[in-house]
């Protein structure tokens, strides 16, 4: 009886004042409205400033409304909440747009058609044509660079993960270090100045796929050197205390507990050369026509495909509008080896199925 | 069959840190050894240095020697692979091959080293598994991954797949630290079996569970911290633990410290 009377009058210390759910979305609406009320009354002609001015508006009084209701520490909270949305959407509005832009642009040539077909008889300023020439290019070129780089880079990672100690290992760590910073162009310029001109060669997908393979090289390395990290040294031991050589562990034991990763590696490695315009403009110096042979004669490739187009059509008119569809292949292209990554990180992932 | 471990004069380092300061023992074949001590006194380091364990971990290096009947491990010309196959290991934390079956699993040491066929294989497989008392629970699904067994299975998978290999002498370092009661039980009985075929030597922190599985003890302890671990005594099991000839054995043994 008394202790029903006590916690009637004296509130529990464990309850507190709490705002209700909508309050999150109420908060936000009345920010947009807020921030587009003071752009118009304003001027302001952009169109982002009203939203930037929301985002402010709608983190400040998320603040003042919480500390003068639920207390400073349920303010700081819910302040670091809503700046994690207001960064969340910052990030999401250029990617949001630049896919929506580009699908709406670049699905007006898009078709069979385009996909087949190359350049070879069209001017630059007739409609039709198509990118089969570059995209033809841009397989081979990325796959020669992969086919390279995949094994050189997964065995440099094995070496200093498995292998390697003392000075070599921290000589191969730093020049991976500084591989990673070089710039594409830099990468071309190298290629240029040993296979084409010192060495007399010509122009050829091969070359722009060495320059590639100098791009990729790095992050393959780190990829993967980091993946072998993360297989659990139990395992080597297991494996090793059974009287499995070294090389066989590493084989058999390590690198297939590791293969979903190196394999997501890989391939976000392919996608970020399948986008490298420089060192192809350098070295393969792109092509009207359909060239199968990436070992001689200029090849084309999408992104290269893409910036001639463009610079050819002043912003207009047929080749404009091949630009765009071409750029819209090239990031299908790109999403397509992210989604295959991601299935086979989750298909070779160590299951836990019981 | 087992074998017979000689130890003499063997220290073990961890680069210029020396970690056990000379020891030498011997380990009678078909026999159960315990190895107990407070944290730290090198028991594990020891017992890694029985088949070469101890130079995979970075800087791990050892002097003395250890006999295998009548070959030194640590001998020229040895081979710590093919040391390794006579003498097995199983470890403290269960570690099943996590991209493996079970059936894989208990295959690996054969499978990764020798080409077998794949009778000799099943065969191998249901007597390893059956030897792990295990094969009644999992015989029905040998193609699921051993990750997917409880803590226990998992233990005594990896049992089975260390015994698989057929080697001379199992070492055991803490193999039911990470189990409840009845798996560690489900261990112990499964230790009394194994003795039958092989040498074994386990590292264990539960006393009761040396003077319940073993028939020899052996006492580690260090002077400080940072200073290397040594043998103090080995004897039968029930000396050490009725009437031990070292008063800090005693003291260790009934609770005064560690």
């Amino acid at each position: 009886m008394s202790n029903a009377t006590l916690s009637d009058k004296r509130p529990s210390s464990l309850r507190a004042a709490h705002l209700p759910k909508w309050f999150s979305w109420a908060v936000a609406a009345g920010s947009i409205a807020l921030g587009l009320g003071i752009s118009t009354v304003a001027g302001l002609e952009s169109s982002i400033q009203w939203a930037l001015i929301a985002g402010v508006l709608f983190v400040l009084a998320t603040f003042v409304i919480t500390s003068s209701v639920e207390g400073r520490r349920q303010a700081k909270d819910r302040v670091a909440t809503s700046l994690v949305w207001v960064s969340f959407l910052l990030a999401v509005i250029p990617l949001a747009s630049l896919v929506y832009e580009t699908v709406k642009r670049g699905v007006k040539v898009l078709d069979g058609y385009f996909l087949s077909h190359s350049m070879g008889v069209v001017a630059t300023s007739e409609s039709g044509g198509g990118i089969y020439h570059a995209i033809l290019g841009t397989l081979e070129q990325v796959g020669l660079a992969a086919l390279i780089s995949v094994p050189v880079g997964v065995l440099t990672a094995i070496y200093l993960v498995e292998y390697g100690r003392g000075k070599l290992a921290k000589a191969v760590t730093f020049f991976v270090d500084v591989m990673t910073g070089i710039p594409s162009i830099v990468a071309g310029l190298f290629i240029l100045s040993t296979w084409i001109l010192i060495l007399g060669m010509g122009p050829s997908g091969f070359a722009g796929a060495m320059a590639l393979t100098i791009l990729m090289l790095p992050v393959v390395v780190r990829s993967t050197e980091e993946m072998l990290k993360l297989v659990p040294n139990e395992l080597r031991e297991a494996s090793l205390a059974l009287g499995v050589p070294k090389w066989r562990t590493i084989l058999k034991v390590v690198l297939p507990t590791a293969i979903g990763g190196i394999t997501t590696g890989v391939m976000l490695a392919v996608a970020r050369i399948a986008g490298e315009t420089a060192p192809v403009l350098l070295l393969v110096w792109g092509s009207n026509f359909i060239n199968a042979n990436p070992f001689s004669d200029p090849q084309a490739s999408l992104p290269m495909y893409i910036y001639l187009q463009f610079q050819q059509s002043g912003g207009y008119g047929a080749a404009y509008d091949r630009a765009w569809a071409a750029s819209l292949t090239l990031i299908a292209f790109i999403m397509i080896l992210n989604l295959a990554a991601r299935g086979i990180a989750r298909w070779k992932a160590p299951k836990s199925g019981r | 069959m087992a074998k017979r471990i000689d130890v003499s004069g063997l220290n073990a380092y961890y680069g210029s840190f020396l970690a056990v300061e000379d020891i030498s023992m011997t380990i009678q074949p078909r026999t159960v050894t315990a190895f107990i001590g407070p944290s730290g006194c090198g028991k594990s380091t020891f017992l890694r240095t029985l088949n070469r364990m101890h130079e995979v971990t970075p800087g791990g290096r050892v002097e003395g020697k250890v006999m295998l009947d009548d070959e030194n491990l640590y001998g020229a010309g040895i081979d710590p692979v093919s040391v390794r196959r006579e003498v097995g290991m199983v470890f403290q934390r269960p570690n099943p091959f996590p991209t493996m079956s079970i059936y894989d699993n208990v295959a690996a040491g054969l499978k990764l080293v020798g080409n077998k066929k794949k009778s000799e294989l099943d065969d191998i497989v249901e007597k390893s598994l059956k030897g792990a008392n295990l094969w009644n629970e999992v015989k029905d699904r040998l193609n699921k991954p051993g990750s997917g067994l409880s803590g226990g299975q998992q233990q005594r998978l990896c049992i089975a797949r260390a015994i698989a290999v057929e080697p001379k002498v199992l070492l055991m370092d803490e193999p039911c630290s990470a189990l409840d009661p009845i798996s560690t039980l489900a261990i112990e009985d499964l230790i009394g079996e194994l003795k039958e075929r092989f040498t074994i030597v386990i590292v264990t922190h539960n006393m009761q569970q040396a003077a319940r599985v073993s028939d020899r003890t052996a006492f580690f302890n260090l002077a400080a911290v940072g200073q290397p671990g040594k043998l103090i005594e080995i004897d039968d099991t029930e000396r050490i633990f009725s009437n031990p000839s070292v008063q800090a054995t005693e003291d260790y043994i009934s609770g005064r410290f560690g």
